[in-house]
């Protein structure tokens, strides 16, 4: 019924089995892959005694050369380490002003920058530095606290609002509204004033009362034109650059409730020479003064 | 009697299905029940019809092969192929082209809902359909004996479609349980265990009635797939629902145990589906088509137990340089290495089976398939093994690299003794003479051989390319490429990737018009090949 295997006169011995006309030969198996297989094996053995394989009772054999990948990856920042030891030294001791200066120091401190702002700062201010709400994006030259590279170094070894750090920048914007010190009115006055500063227009009337609400609450730390004070890490108000949102609703919660950002201070985990280095770094990213 | 515990069973599967779409806590879980009611109640209906007509005689039917499973089999496999290659072109061009991403479909048809429709229409719909289909084919013809459990058959084969569209749904719809190729949910999960043992009652059930002394080797793989698939597939999917009423659970095992466990189920995903299974399909078709005896059974003895003992613990070389403790990794490396012989074994017993058949190359389009499938399976059976080595495996490791692993084993092994199977099947299934075009067969070998060509080494490079530009550091040690700079870098190979998808997907399409007209136009073929008789 089913088709028969061709056969020729030098055919080998089948085993004389047959299935749906399917027949098998009696051949022996190939020596080369037999010896590569029995090779394999013994290479197989030789490596599991080199090298951590065996689950035993208490832990698996740690292997006669003593490799492990945790020793392997330590032995690589170590070796790392220890080549950028003196440029390090360098850069912990040298004037801040001095690593922007000093071309070698400053390419340096940009890439060992970018691996720690890589590594501590994109959780908050974004992989590409451009921030999120409530995180400043560091790419323009709106600074809250300064943007040179002293302000700089002081904020991120110090942080802000933080309770790590003596030296911590500190400022707190009252609540207004929660607090009463406005009345509803006025708030929303004040806002529509605020949202006039940077050309944002607004209810004419509302922004005639705001000004007023302004000077009177508001100008002592945001200044008389809305222009912020780095003193106080007050934000300039007039230049259409948000920290939490520049629209009505954002604004009212702002001076309703007002904002505590903190940011840590980055001396209790980075060593002076990384502080230094992220800072060269965020300096460079665009608005650096 | 039976159809009136049947009407009791599907009217409470309908009702609960109600109550289900009523309390549905997540939309996928609501069209879910939605299409299990619809389903359910559409079969308490035909049950109905059917209850108190006279009943047709089965007892002619048992002398022959059953095959009408196979038939539907054999369609739904080519079916799910097109699906499975289609969604695989469009997602690759989604990767060199962000913006067929579109937006309107944003949530639904981007490239994370999309991707795993495409793995698992390709692995468990194009490749589980055509493992499940050759395997009652195979499993007949040399057991000499109709399939077992009757219409049991039917419900492996209905209950698997049905397994893929609430798998597929369901990843549209964003319910996933994370775990790669084991993405379905719980209840989609239990489902396929039903299923899948339903599928091992059939098969077992066939192999203990057999006429024939022997087991033959073919059987030998389909077992050992069927069996370690359920073993996998349940301890893999231990998970507990948050809800009956929803799609979400969560899994028993966590942190690295999970990472372990889904690795022993994904690498032998791999080795018991897609390697296993097929050379089940192996065993049979190349020698029916080359008309050799198979080359030596020493070696298909020594090969598969080899393969079958061997696989189980390659799965922690997908987690080198992990959590994974050193220990684990090193064994999985070792026993991914000593895997490289008995994995080759079946590419030499395929090949030499074609000893004294070498001209049939030059004549017959179907054996190149065949043949060229093997070469495949050579190929990345050897690469698989050298990836799995660490220092290898640190370079090539989240890369496309492994991307064009897989294809090559997919697109090259899986694929082509598919079709070829396919192009064996069909005239037989049918009785038909011959295949309407063996020219066409031509046709589908180049545009699917080129493509594959096109994939693996387009991914190569662009994987091996990745590796390096990821590693490469500044003299101070510091990295110097950014993620978004070698996705950049890959642009043009992922184009070259997509266009190798097109003709993969083109020559699929020449094969399922060379089919249709084999059924349609071919002349018939008289005698019946569809009796249950031993060969000897």
């Amino acid at each position: 019924m089913s088709k028969e295997s061709k056969k020729f006169e030098d055919d080998p011995d089948t085993t004389g089995h047959v299935w749906d006309g399917i027949e098998e030969f009696d051949n022996p198996m190939p020596r080369w892959w037999l010896w590569t297989l029995y090779l394999c094996i013994i290479w197989a053995i030789g490596y599991t005694i080199a090298y951590p394989a065996w689950p035993m009772i208490n832990q698996a054999t740690t292997g006669v050369l003593g490799w492990s990948t945790r020793a392997d990856v330590a032995n690589e920042i170590a070796a790392v380490e220890e080549g950028n030891a003196a440029i390090n030294a360098k850069l912990a001791s040298v004037e801040l002003t001095a690593i922007t200066s000093d071309a070698e120091l400053n390419t340096y401190a940009a890439s060992a920058g970018n691996a720690v702002f890589k590594t501590w700062c994109v959780q908050c201010h974004g992989a590409g530095a451009a921030g999120a709400k409530g995180y400043p994006n560091l790419l323009d030259d709106d600074w809250l606290w300064g943007g040179d590279m002293a302000a700089i170094h002081t904020t991120v070894t110090h942080g802000i609002r933080n309770e790590d750090s003596d030296d911590a920048r500190y400022s707190e914007m009252p609540a207004f509204g929660r607090d009463e010190l406005l009345e509803p009115a006025e708030i929303d006055q004040v806002v529509n004033y605020v949202m006039s500063l940077s050309g944002d227009a607004q209810d004419v009337e509302k922004v005639a009362a705001g000004a007023v609400v302004f000077e009177d609450n508001c100008s002592s730390c945001h200044a008389k034109d809305g222009t912020g004070d780095r003193e106080q890490g007050a934000p300039n108000l007039a230049d259409a650059i948000w920290l939490y949102g520049g629209d009505y609703a954002t604004l009212t919660e702002t001076v309703s409730n007002a904002r505590y950002g903190v940011m840590p201070a980055w001396n209790t985990r980075l060593t002076e020479w990384q502080i230094r280095a992220v800072t060269a770094y965020v300096h460079q990213l665009g608005g650096g003064e | 009697m039976s159809n009136y515990i049947k009407l009791i069973a599907l009217g409470l599967v309908v009702l609960f299905a109600m109550l289900a779409t009523n309390y549905a806590r997540d939309i996928a879980y609501l069209v879910h029940a939605i299409i299990i009611m619809v389903v359910a109640a559409g079969l308490f209906i035909h049950v109905l019809r059917n209850t108190d007509e006279p009943q047709v005689a089965v007892g002619s039917l048992a002398n022959e092969y059953f095959d009408s499973v196979v038939r539907a089999g054999v369609i739904a496999t080519a079916f799910w192929g097109i699906v499975g290659f289609l969604v695989g072109v469009l997602i690759a061009f989604q990767l060199a082209f962000p913006a067929l991403n579109f937006d309107w479909a944003e949530g639904y048809a981007n490239f994370g809902r999309l991707r795993p429709i495409h793995t698992s229409a390709v692995i468990f719909a194009f490749c589980g359909n055509a493992l499940i289909a050759t395997s009652f084919y195979v499993v007949q013809r040399t057991c000499a004996a109709r399939l077992w459990g009757g219409n049991l058959a039917w419900f492996v084969f209905w209950g698997y479609q049905l397994f893929i569209v609430l798998a597929a749904t369901g990843y549209l719809l964003g319910a996933t349980q994370s775990k790669e190729y084991a993405e379905p949910e719980w209840y989609v999960d239990l489902w396929l265990t039903v299923v899948w043992l339903a599928y091992l009652a059939v098969f077992m059930g066939t192999l203990i009635k057999r006429k024939e002394p022997h087991i033959y080797v073919a059987n030998w793989f389909y077992l050992s797939f069927i069996i370690t698939i359920a073993l996998l597939h349940v301890v893999n999917n231990l998970s507990i629902p948050v809800s009956i009423w929803g799609s979400k659970s969560v899994q028993v095992f966590s942190g690295v145990q999970d990472a372990m466990v889904q690795w022993w189920y994904g690498h032998n995903a791999v080795g018991f589906f897609l390697t296993a299974g097929f050379l089940g399909m192996m065993y049979y078709f190349i020698p029916k088509q080359a008309e050799r005896p198979v080359f030596s059974y020493k070696l298909s003895i020594i090969h598969f137990w080899s393969l079958i003992f061997l696989y189980i613990w390659a799965g922690p070389h997908h987690l080198h340089y992990t959590a994974l403790p050193d220990w684990a990794t090193t064994l999985g490396m070792v026993f991914s290495i000593v895997l490289w012989m008995p994995s080759w074994g079946g590419m030499i017993n395929g090949l030499m089976t074609l000893s004294g058949a070498w001209d049939k190359l030059r004549t017959d389009p179907v054996i190149r398939m065949m043949v060229i499938s093997l070469g495949f399976y050579g190929m990345s059976t050897f690469e698989g093994p050298m990836m799995s080595i660490r220092a290898v495996n640190a370079l090539s490791h989240y890369t496309d690299w492994t991307i064009g692993h897989v294809h090559s084993g997919a697109l090259g092994w899986n694929g082509m003794i598919t079709f070829g199977a396919l192009y064996f099947l069909v005239p037989v299934l049918w009785k038909r003479e011959r295949l309407y075009s063996l020219t066409l067969v031509s046709w589908h070998f180049w545009l699917a051989t080129i493509g594959i060509v096109l994939y693996a080494s387009s991914m190569w490079v662009t994987g091996i390319m990745e590796g390096l530009m990821w590693r490469e550091v500044d003299a101070n040690g510091f990295l110097v490429n950014s993620f978004a700079d070698t996705v950049a870098a890959k642009k043009p190979m992922n184009i070259v990737r997509g266009l190798g998808g097109v003709l993969f997907l083109s020559g699929a399409l020449v094969m399922c018009y060379n089919l249709w007209m084999t059924v349609r136009r071919a002349p018939a073929k008289e005698a019946s090949l569809t009796v249950a008789v031993p060969a000897e």
